[in-house]
């Protein structure tokens, strides 16, 4: 079958003495499930999935070419666009590999500013992640609560870098600002009434039996699967894989924080099924609680950025390192030339791998079922074409 | 309704004009007031006191800036709605595509002929009321089918096959809850049933045995589905199918897709009430007729909107189940229910033609016990919310 065309492919099936026609459907771009502008090619036995092919590049913005042009500095803005849910690690991302190009070391408070931020806005990027995906399985008044926690954040990380979606809060060598006054028992009072209502929006939703009901069993991915189909994150971890690039290869301060990684374990269904995939997510946000208490108490005085001169020119190389987004581990590689403007750049993001694998976990699902697939892998559209 | 045109009739002012005429006109005139005066309005606020319900179960405020506290909201709605453009899709069959949403509209007007007002006003008293009332409202599956189809679009076409498959199985269950008040009544009739109830819970027939308590949930789940109401909102499930068999409609017609969706909302609210809640049954307290019957369609109305009160919690709270879930919900579940307890009522009239006191009273008991614990849960909720938002919880409707 093509991708852009719409020819319906008759099978006639002699064996049962039913003769059912496939149907093809076009889902997305502009549909109300497929967060952002994905598209799916749809054959369907009635309400039976066949195959979903994924049409990815509706989003494509040529980020990577960019950075060819607008040099390493002003680059750090683009970064924010990779993947709007969470910025700050694509910021956190970026300021990395070129920090590593030309061998900076961030000072400790820039690192724990960096590690605060990123953490916050984890939490925000799976308060999000649930609320649509709620809203997906049709139920709407969890969606709002989410979002208003997830305000709440907004507002902090708003004090913090003055932006509530697209931060531009991280500079190579460090972080743009230092914590405002009052930020880190904000902070604190945040993750105190955070945490009962993460208990409250368990009552409300995830142990409500209709919700598991439709989750439990969907699409379950093996360990094996997720591996070759280069799931990351907590897609991975929902399938038993305990692999968290905080813990495996550890960067900034996380070696010294004290944090447990969440794995999917099948408790209502199958190993790495949708449900394991949403309360992944649910038990991150709680150890993300964690790692923010421990840093707001450990976090040192001093300097939040290195020196970096204005005109910044990496000495000729290249460097590649990773980054545990909350889509997963997410690789940045830049290659420099010497001058001022990087030779290539190459991000490699988790949502690429999970639109590939949507095709093969749909098959003999419900239409309904591929709408809680999509929404429990968490794909971001902007993440996948980049 | 009859009754008072007979009496019109008899005090000569129609003069030799025929009787059946009289009677046409006359039901023209009452149904056009019922239409205009009663399901408009209320279809129409159903979507403003939805919209705010909904609003105040997710922290949010809801529309309140139409009119005092938003009431108008509606009426601009509607407004709007006409206003905007009728699109017919190139592709779509145009004289269907025109058609559906008339013959949705009409197969929900056609119910409110046998919904009581009251003890004297009511359309037209039909003998086969309830009947009558089951069959009109399956018709509005025929024009979300015929909607499906025209729109010439796949998912509408979707949405169209969830809505008859799901409408056609819930009419199973739903008739079938029906049919242990008809032995218990042996009328069909929707004044006859309630006449036979009366003003105390005790005498109501949801109290009346134990599986009249049962078929009276399972006729509320069902009609819930019938009225493609959340969870059972498949046939427009948005974020599946768009929005359904609506997808293609643009403007009034739309419109009135929405009109019978919360219109209905009424109807099983009333269906419910003739059935199962004692109806417009007041206790004996006035003589004044005038009184009476305002009495009897305020407790009427409050019964009947008090569950589309709950339709709407209900779709605030839960999820959309699956198409194989919602059939098996039906078939596996509701339907040999609801056998059951046509059974039993018939064997329990048997054993007790009159009807069990006692086990009246224990029923009534059981239901107060139920409201109870609710309250405690409620109750406890409450308490928590307030813990967690340091007394800063607002239970003030109207903000």
């Amino acid at each position: 079958m093509s991708l852009a065309g719409f020819e319906i492919d008759v099978q006639r099936s002699g064996s049962t003495g039913l003769e059912t026609e496939e149907m093809t459907l076009n889902m997305g771009p502009q549909h109300p499930s497929t967060h952002g502008v994905l598209r799916f090619v749809v054959k369907a036995d009635g309400e039976v999935m066949r195959e979903a092919v994924p049409d990815v590049g509706y989003l494509h913005r040529s980020i990577e070419k960019i950075s060819e042009k607008v040099g390493y500095h002003g680059f750090m803005p683009y970064t924010d666009r990779v993947d709007y849910v969470a910025a700050m690690f694509c910021n956190q991302g970026w300021a990395m590999v070129c920090e590593k190009l030309a061998g900076i070391e961030v000072p400790r408070r820039g690192e724990y500013c960096r590690v605060i931020a990123a953490e916050l806005n984890r939490i925000a990027s799976h308060l999000l992640f649930g609320a649509t995906m709620i809203l997906d399985i049709g139920a709407a008044t969890p969606f709002v609560h989410a979002f208003r926690e997830r305000e709440r954040i907004n507002d902090l990380l708003e004090q913090l870098c003055g932006a509530r979606l697209t931060y531009n809060y991280m500079r190579i060598g460090g972080v743009a600002w230092d914590l405002p006054p009052g930020f880190a028992d904000k902070t604190r009072e945040f993750l105190d009434t955070f945490e009962p209502a993460l208990d409250e929006f368990n009552d409300l939703i995830t142990n409500n039996t209709i919700y598991v009901e439709r989750l439990a069993s969907i699409a379950p991915i093996t360990a094996e699967r997720a591996v070759s189909y280069n799931l990351v994150g907590p897609n991975l971890r929902a399938s038993g894989m305990r692999y968290d690039v905080r813990r495996d290869a550890p960067y900034s301060v996380y070696p010294e924080l004290e944090f447990d990684v969440p794995v999917g374990s099948g408790e209502v269904g199958t190993v790495g099924d949708c449900f394991d995939r949403y309360i992944v997510r649910i038990r991150e946000m709680q150890e993300s609680c964690r790692i923010l208490r421990q840093c707001l108490d450990r976090i040192p005085e001093g300097p939040v950025i290195a020196k970096v001169p204005r005109k910044f020119r990496p000495p000729a190389g290249d460097a590649a390192v990773r980054v545990e987004s909350a889509r997963g581990d997410m690789h940045w590689y830049c290659v420099s030339d010497g001058t001022e403007f990087p030779y290539r750049t190459h991000i490699r993001t988790g949502s690429f791998g999970a639109m590939s694998i949507v095709n093969e976990a749909s098959r003999g699902l419900m239409i309904a079922d591929l709408v809680a697939l999509i929404a429990s892998l968490d794909v971001v559209a902007p993440e996948v074409d980049r | 309704m009859q009754e008072f045109l007979d009496s019109l009739i008899a005090q000569g002012y129609f003069g030799s004009l025929p009787h059946t005429l009289v009677y046409a006109a006359g039901m023209l005139v009452f149904g056009l007031v019922v239409v205009f005066g009663f399901v408009l309005i209320v279809a129409g606020l159903t979507t403003w006191v939805e919209r705010r319900v909904w609003a105040r179960l997710q922290g949010r405020v809801g529309p309140n800036r139409v009119g005092p506290q938003g009431l108008l909201q509606w009426l601009a709605d509607g407004v709007k709605c006409i206003m905007k453009e009728d699109v017919v899709p190139a592709a779509a069959d145009a004289r269907l595509f025109k058609l559906a949403p008339y013959v949705v509209v009409v197969g929900f007007l056609l119910a409110f002929v046998v919904v009581p007002f009251g003890s004297r006003p009511i359309i037209a008293d039909l003998n086969v009321g309830i009947l009558y009332l089951t069959a009109v409202t399956s018709l509005v599956v025929v024009g979300i089918l015929i909607a499906g189809w025209a729109s010439n679009n796949k998912w509408s076409m979707i949405g169209g096959i969830r809505a008859a498959a799901q409408i056609v199985s819930y009419e199973i269950p739903t008739s079938l809850s029906i049919m242990p008040i008809v032995l218990l009544t042996g009328t069909l009739s929707m004044q006859g049933i309630i006449a036979q109830q009366g003003w105390a819970p005790q005498d109501w027939f949801i109290f009346h045995n134990p599986f009249t308590f049962v078929a009276f949930f399972i006729l509320y789940t069902s009609a819930l589905a019938e009225g493609n109401r959340t969870p059972f909102d498949l046939p427009e499930a948005e974020s599946e199918l768009v929005a359904g068999f609506v997808t293609e409609y643009t403007g009034v017609r739309y419109l009135m897709f929405f009109l019978v969706e919360w219109g209905n909302l009424y109807v099983i609210g009333a269906i419910v009430t003739t059935l199962f809640l004692g109806g417009w049954q007041i206790p004996p307290i006035t003589d004044n007729a005038v009184l009476r019957i305002l009495l009897e369609f305020l407790t009427f109305f409050v019964k009947a909107y008090f569950w589309a009160l709950v339709a709407m919690w209900v779709r605030g709270t839960l999820p959309r189940v699956r198409v194989d879930q919602l059939m098996a919900i039906c078939w596996k579940y509701l339907t040999p229910i609801a056998f059951v307890n046509l059974l039993g009522t018939a064997v329990w009239i048997t054993v007790w033609p009159q009807g069990n006191q006692v086990a009246r009273y224990l029923m009534t008991l059981l239901g107060l016990a139920l409201i109870v614990l609710f309250f405690r849960r409620v109750r406890f909720h409450l308490q928590r919310a307030r813990i967690r938002e340091r007394g800063q919880l607002s239970l003030n409707p109207l903000v």
